[in-house]
């Protein structure tokens, strides 16, 4: 039988590992934050409010080349479209849960917390206590976020520019996405959208970044239907 | 204050997607072909992010042995995809491109 207890617990020890992976993440974000220009006080409360890594990244970057506000909210909008996809995968699962619940798990909906939740829901979506189990997971993730974040701001005004700590930027989004280009579809998408940036680097605004996002992901839709 | 402005919309406009679907369930589906195309926006939009780190060095196009961020990005390129392990992707790019700067 499983207690909202058990499944707490169960949570918690399910997203262990992947938020002690998490850590120097979010100490990089806190690193470029400051680099990039931002106030220690705004980069720490940027990991509450938005709490997505990616997401952070690249405004922190958007920020240091005083891109306008709104491209920077359209870019944060395109490269997060993908946790509509986790919302949906989750929905039925928390179908009959009270609003409250949903508002806050929906707060707490991160790739990392989507990972281990949609696994244990595969094999246990009967549970009654169920939701227990996401809101450990995506507590323990927010909390290693938010003090790694804090961890990094305290470390960043140390850290000399020549190090050269923005290429992480690069290198962890290098270090995620080659993995997943398994098929042409996406392997286009990606070649598509990196050489249209190229390309439409001089465009103003950093709006080369949104239009390589439309191309990259027409070219994978056109690929995938040509099958 | 307008970076607040700025994180706050975007912060908005990232939990009403997380909330989107958990919210509205058995009141509309995701069609198709938004699936579809959802499943493509992380390569493209990290990528298109990438691309001009590595062959854009002081705003114009470098692609020479010279240019260390993109010697060291195609070694990761290469890491990620043997290893498949974030953190030695790092590591790995962040030596090349510190060893590269020595020696140019």
């Amino acid at each position: 039988m499983t207690s909202p207890r058990s499944e707490f617990q169960a949570g918690l020890k399910a997203e262990l590992p992947i938020a002690i992976g998490v850590i120097p993440f979010g100490m990089i974000y806190g690193v470029l934050a400051l680099s990039a220009g931002l106030p220690a006080s705004a980069s720490q409360a940027m990991s509450a409010i938005v709490f997505a890594g990616s997401a952070q990244f690249i405004s922190a970057q958007l920020f240091s080349h005083s891109t306008p506000a709104m491209v920077i909210v359209l870019t944060v909008g395109v490269v997060n479209l993908r946790h509509a996809l986790y919302s949906a995968s989750l929905a039925p699962y928390l179908a009959k849960l009270p609003p409250r619940w949903k508002w806050l798990l929906g707060y707490l909906l991160t790739d990392e917390a989507y990972a281990v939740t949609i696994t244990h829901y595969n094999v246990n979506g009967e549970a009654r206590h169920k939701h227990w189990f996401f809101l450990a997971a995506g507590l323990m993730l927010w909390t290693t976020w938010q003090l790694s974040t804090a961890a990094g701001i305290f470390l960043g005004a140390a850290v000399p520019a020549s190090w050269s700590l923005d290429f992480t930027l690069a290198l962890t989004f290098i270090g995620l996405i080659v993995p997943t280009l398994k098929d042409r579809a996406s392997l286009g998408a990606a070649l598509s959208a990196g050489v249209t940036a190229v390309l439409a680097a001089a465009l103003p605004f950093k709006l080369g970044l949104l239009a390589a996002s439309v191309v990259g992901i027409l070219v994978g839709v056109w690929l995938e239907s040509r099958r | 204050m307008s970076a607040w402005l700025t994180m706050i919309a975007a912060g908005a406009l990232t939990y009403a997607t997380r909330l989107s679907l958990i919210l509205l369930f058995g009141r509309m589906e995701v069609p198709g072909w938004l699936a579809r195309a959802l499943r493509f926006v992380p390569a493209a939009v990290l990528t298109a992010i990438v691309f001009p780190e590595l062959f854009i060095q002081d705003g114009s196009l470098d692609v020479s042995l010279a240019n260390g961020r993109l010697i060291a990005g195609l070694l990761a390129v290469l890491v990620a995809w043997r290893t498949k392990n974030v953190l030695l992707t790092i590591l790995a790019g962040m030596a090349a491109l510190l060893a590269l700067q020595r020696v140019f």
